[in-house]
């Protein structure tokens, strides 16, 4: 079938097998690699994207129903060469290691803020219940969610 | 101004943060355009033998490019009965063994043409834990005489205890879990037209992978180059090459193109190694006073269905008696094999299983004498004064402070207002408990000592181009090297470039685990860049006019000068560089570097809902001493990520079987990674007490929280129901663990 | 893991997603949010051959009040539902139930109806709806019909929806002036209950205790003759049949259930507050 997806603004138009799922999509299809596979099970979060602007296991989706769609990854988040500010603050405050949950983690950062933009450290933690990290133990990554949204790092 | 010690964001962030890593399976190299993807089919039993592989559906499926068998394979290994296949011929050891491999043009074409291999097998009986493996009724190995592969120490000596006033026994777990790196393994080999093969693999170490796949294809290591791109995490798994890489390789040859391999996180919590799965028995036996005497570490280690890690056991022994000066120490170990995934290093390796049996013990030992666990500690730590100290188990300890850092998070978490809440709450019959659990650990890095290289070229240009053995892949190690390089050379990190992880330029390395990287990779490069200095002392001496002894390095404005003559001119590194025939390079194998000894004391505030069990993880205060800090920041996350990996395995996590060895926790639905909402803030202490072993002075960091953690959180967990009778919770303390304690010592009662 | 491949067919309206299931039978299956039924399908545990994607119906999408009754569209997701201003007035429990649902990326797609209608016995709304008496609508062939949510549920992911039809809409009378509680016991955030308890009123619902969400009469009728809530929670267990599985018994999770029983109580009782757990 053929789908007309966005993808960081950007219209796209492929012809795809039915069962094609988004992630797959967006890496092998368009070719944006920065979305990755953690898991089979919809339970690591490292394939997370914005779809309209809120955050989706882009595993667990049907290019297919993407179709019509406006999709954002972390090759979309920054703009004009300018870093977002939680990729600012993922940096700053070390909320990566290896880096492979760090494009979830980032967009599922960003759908949080969008929906509550001054979280407390407890709110973040909970937001970010469905992505995993096992280097960082987390805390950094509530500390870069802190401060990307102007708050106190610290408690 | 010196870097050393300061806050330094990383060098490799930004492309992580923009793009993405470029992983395994993101890579576009030319050699991989046209590259067949990969499958194996895995066994689906614990222990059965092959009657026969009917490949035939599957190669005629869509897409198929190829199916191997064992049968295919003309490449072997040792003709040890207990020797691992590449792909299992004859029998399967293991849920999860690789017995075909399917090769398509498509990546979607993959599972459907790998549902088609038809395998004929005849089920055995599965070899599910310690007993079943050694009692020897079903062996695992056609030929051997059990299912024991190898016996440490021991026999245990009678009177050991004799004379002691209090003596305390008790058998422990400590489970097996899962590294589970977010990325799971993968691998893509490709052969030149110069007849070399290419293997890109998700490894922390290229250079032993070079070796393993040269040895399994048997063709000179020249002919083979390993790349590591970015590799999602390692943990001590992703040591080497998996036997899939060389099978990958060979398959490449055979059909004549690429090949690209990534298996699914169902696959990899089967496939890839396992860590810890031991058994102990500990005896502890002292005076009421607190003085221990007698320490005694039994330790079954279940290696999984091939010994690919009887080191770890070993290690568990020589770490054995801990912090701690006992008198008297005694070990054993025996190590089995089950039919299990195999067990390998997951970070700590060996270290955890040890600390958590002689913190246990220290436990019980306080509990049974009625001392706080603290103070029964200190009168037993090994003091400073008693440096370099060799212990009854053979270790011989650097530098440590132990009393020192205990004290300190002590202090920290506020011991005395924690306890006071304590005994409050149980006064109030409150239903959630308070538990406070102490460790204290001392742990063994760089342990194997085989040295590591380092590399450092000043450019014409006054650019450095750096190399390193190690291998980082996520520790932000490229930020700590550049950041030491740097303050060596006087040269700006912007102007500092840092290679690795390529066996074409890297030829020579051990790469990274056992917390190995930063005091054997790191005082490679500085002892490579402290020679180039020399070199490039008596260059700007011939540029200057001057006595080489004259010459020095203004670090601050990174140029040559003569001493006490500033106004007399000075030459760049570039100038020095462009002087340089041959050209200013340094290339050196840090041999040098001996076993270093970090150590710390944690402490885990916990609250326990005595109605469900549950544990609650209040806070977290860790004093984790390695010696000089170069970089705070990553310092610290090292920290993080191991107290949440202790965290992890003291509360959620376990790989668990059935009586049919089938696994039960086989996707990340069901295995209970630690995720956000169960930790606390971290609570850090700082302590840094230098080694003598190597040129930094420092110690490796990467699993020392882990280690000290684990029992910390364990031991808060028994704490909080202290009051009650319970004196130890299995590992993961899971609710219905936790709950059951309580149930049972009410009975006990 | 990957799906095996299918036919993917997208309807626009409900008589359209009803004309393709008559069309297709069995080898036919809906598409709402996905969150059910596409890990089985990559984990291959199911191989429709047919997907009847939901996703343009958009008439499915709402909450509105009726009188007193609250009426939720089919494809609602749970985002919708946890932050809706109607149910947070007059459906709290259920308003709460589905915010505790998975994480938030789920929350995002996975919808009401596709919940209700996966008819997994470990889920939390279901159970939330069968504590406030919801009223199932269905469409069919031969028109709409209206089930009570007690008769729907006949065993773990089965229900009397009948293959040629659709579920569209989920009628729950108004609990704006009744006491709630909600409890769901796991070991991480984002796990399914081992145990939970959904009440409101004197409506106790078990989430897991059984092959579907049941009621708690025992409790209920002893709540019904003034048992203290202590009493009433005792008897939690009764007629409940819970896995056994080794990392939770089915004893324990009955010790569960009676301690959940009470503390959601205590929440609809107003002595602690609800929604925290």
């Amino acid at each position: 079938m053929k789908v007309n997806i966005e993808i960081n603004g950007r219209a796209t138009a492929e012809e795809v097998e039915d069962r094609t799922l988004l992630v797959h999509y967006i890496r092998d299809v368009v070719g944006l690699t920065g979305t990755n596979v953690g898991c089979d099970t919809t339970s690591c979060g490292a394939c997370t994207v914005l779809l309209d602007g809120e955050s989706v296991k882009s595993c667990t989706m049907l290019a297919a129903q993407a179709d019509g769609h406006a999709v954002t990854t972390v090759e979309g988040l920054g703009a004009n060469g300018e870093l977002h500010p939680v990729q600012r603050a993922f940096r700053e405050q070390h909320g990566l290691q290896c880096g492979f949950c760090t494009p979830g983690m980032m967009m599922a950062s960003v759908s949080l803020l969008n929906e509550n933009p001054k979280p407390s450290r407890d709110e973040v933690r909970a937001a970010l219940e469905g992505n995993l990290c096992r280097c960082t133990g987390y805390h950094n990554i509530v500390s870069a969610v802190m401060d990307a949204s102007v708050q106190e790092v610290e408690g | 101004m010196s870097l050393m010690g300061t806050r330094v964001v990383r060098i490799e962030d930004q492309k992580l943060i923009t793009s993405g890593g470029v992983y395994v399976d993101d890579l576009r190299e030319p050699l991989l355009n046209g590259a067949a993807h990969a499958v194996f089919v895995r066994s689906p039993l614990a222990h059965a033998r092959i009657l026969g592989v009917d490949a035939s559906a599957a190669r005629e499926a869509p897409g198929v490019v190829a199916v191997f068998t064992a049968a295919d394979l003309d490449i072997t290994k040792d003709d040890d009965p207990r020797m691992e296949p590449w792909l299992a011929g004859e029998k399967v050891r293991y849920v999860g063994e690789p017995v075909a491999l399917v090769l398509t043009d498509h990546r979607y074409q993959l599972a459907d043409a790998a549902e088609l291999v038809d395998v004929d097998y005849d089920p055995l009986p599965a070899v599910i834990g310690f007993d079943a493996a050694i009692n020897g009724d079903t062996l695992l190995f056609d030929g051997t005489d059990g299912n024991v592969v190898q016996r440490n120490g021991g026999p245990f000596d009678d009177a050991t205890f004799d004379g002691c006033e209090t003596v305390v026994t008790h058998t422990i777990v400590n489970q097996r879990v899962a590294p589970a790196p977010l990325e799971t393994r993968g691998a893509s080999c490709a052969w030149g037209e110069d007849g070399r093969v290419t293997a890109w693999l998700s490894t922390q170490n290229a250079q032993i992978g070079r070796g393993s796949i040269a040895a399994g294809l048997g063709v000179d290591p020249a002919l083979v180059r390993v790349v590591a791109p970015d590799v999602g995490g390692g943990f001590g798994a992703k040591i080497g090459a998996p036997d899939e890489a060389v099978v990958l390789a060979w398959a490449a040859k055979r059909i004549g193109r690429g090949v690209r391999w990534t298996e699914t996180r169902s696959e990899n919590l089967t496939a890839m190694t396992h860590g810890r799965a031991q058994r102990q028995v500990i005896t502890i036996g002292g005076r009421r006073d607190g003085t221990v005497e007698a320490f005694r570490l039994h330790v079954e280690q279940d290696l999984g269905a091939y010994a690919r890690a009887a080191f770890l056991p070993t290690l568990t022994e020589l770490m054995a008696s801990g912090v701690y000066h006992f008198p008297v120490v005694e070990t054993e170990s025996i190590a089995v094999c089950t039919t299990t995934t195999p067990i390998g290093a997951y970070r700590g390796a060996g270290r955890p299983e040890a600390t958590a049996a002689v913190e246990r013990a220290m436990d019980l030992f306080a509990a049974e004498i009625g001392m706080d666990p603290a103070e029964v500690r200190r009168i037993n730590f090994i003091r400073p004064e008693e440096f370099p100290f060799t212990t009854g188990s053979g270790a011989n300890y650097d530098t440590g402070e132990y009393a020192a850092v205990l004290d300190k998070v002590l202090a920290a978490a506020r011991y005395p207002e924690l306890r006071a809440e304590q005994a409050k709450r149980r006064e109030s019959g409150d239903v959630v408990a308070l538990g406070i659990g102490v460790s204290t650990y001392v742990e063994i890095t760089g342990g194997d000592a085989s040295g590591e290289s380092g590399r450092v070229d000043i450019n014409p240009d006054g650019t450095v181009t750096a190399y390193t053995g190690s291998s980082p892949h996520g520790q932000g190690l490229a930020t700590t090297l550049v950041m030491l390089l740097s303050d060596r050379l006087g040269i700006p990190m912007d102007r500092i470039t840092l290679r690795y992880g390529d066996t074409d330029e890297v030829p020579k390395a051990v790469g990274t685990f056992g917390s190995r990287s930063l005091q054997l990779g790191g005082s490679a490069v500085a002892q490579a860049a402290d020679q180039v200095i020399e070199r490039a002392r008596e260059l700007a001496a011939d540029l200057l006019e001057a006595s080489p002894d004259d010459i020095e390095l203004n670090l601050a404005d990174g140029v040559w000068q003569v001493r006490g003559a500033a106004g007399a001119g000075t030459v760049s590194w570039s100038s020095v560089a462009e002087r340089a025939d041959p050209p200013l390079s340094e290339d050196v194998w840090f041999a040098d570097g001996k076993p270093t000894f970090p150590f710390g004391a944690h402490v885990a505030v916990v609250e326990v809902d005595t109605a469900t069990g549950k544990v609650r993880v209040r806070r977290m205060v860790a004093g984790d001493d390695a010696g000089p800090v170069v970089n705070p920041l990553t310092f610290r996350g090292q920290r993080h990520g191991g107290l949440a990996q202790g965290v992890a395995q003291a509360l959620l996590e376990i790989m668990d079987y059935d009586e049919d060895g089938n696994p039960v926790t086989a996707t990340l639905a069901d295995y209970s990674f630690i995720t956000a909402p169960e930790l606390p803030d971290f609570e850090l202490v700082d302590s840094e007490t230098p080694t003598t072993r190597n040129l930094l002075g420092v110690k490796g960091i990467g699993e020392a929280a882990t280690i000290g953690s684990t029992p910390a959180v364990q031991s808060a967990v028994v704490d909080a129901l202290a009051h009650l009778g319970v004196r130890h919770v299995d590992m993961p303390a899971t609710p219905q663990r936790v709950w059951q304690a309580i149930n049972d010592a009410k009975e006990a009662v | 893991m990957i799906p095996a491949a299918f036919t993917y067919r997208r309807a626009s309206t409900v008589d359209e997603a009803l004309a393709l299931l008559a069309q297709h039978g069995d080898d036919a299956k809906l598409l709402a949010g996905g969150h059910s039924l596409l890990p089985l399908m990559k984990l291959r545990f199911a191989a429709p051959e047919i997907l009847i994607d939901m996703a343009d119906v958009a008439d499915l999408r709402y909450v509105r009040l009726d009188g007193d009754r609250v009426r939720i569209g089919a494809l609602t997701r749970y985002h919708d539902l946890q932050h809706d201003g109607i149910l947070l007035e007059h459906a709290r429990l259920v308003a709460h139930a589905a915010g505790v649902v998975g994480d938030p990326q789920i929350r995002h797609r996975g919808t009401i109806g596709g919940s209700v209608a996966h008819a997994d016995p470990a889920a939390d709304v279901p159970a939330a709806l069968l504590a406030s008496d919801a009223t199932l609508v269905i469409a069919g062939p031969s028109g709409s019909r209206e089930v009570p949510i007690g008769g729907f549920f006949q065993g773990p992911f089965t229900t009397t929806l009948g293959a040629d039809e659709l579920l569209t809409e989920i009628v729950v009378p108004s609990k704006a002036s009744q006491g709630w509680g909600f409890e769901k016991f796991t070991r991480r955030a984002i796990d399914w209950a081992i145990v939970g308890v959904a009440a409101v009123g004197g409506s106790v619902a078990l989430i897991n205790m059984a092959g579907t969400p049941i009621r708690a009469k025992a409790v209920e009728a002893a709540l019904a003759d003034g048992a203290s809530i202590e009493d009433a929670a005792a008897l939690t267990a009764e007629g409940t049949s819970p896995v056994d599985e080794a990392h939770a018994g089915a004893e324990y999770r009955k010790h569960l259930a009676r301690v959940l029983t009470a503390r959601a109580l205590e929440q609809v009782a107003g002595r602690i507050p609800a929604g925290l757990a």
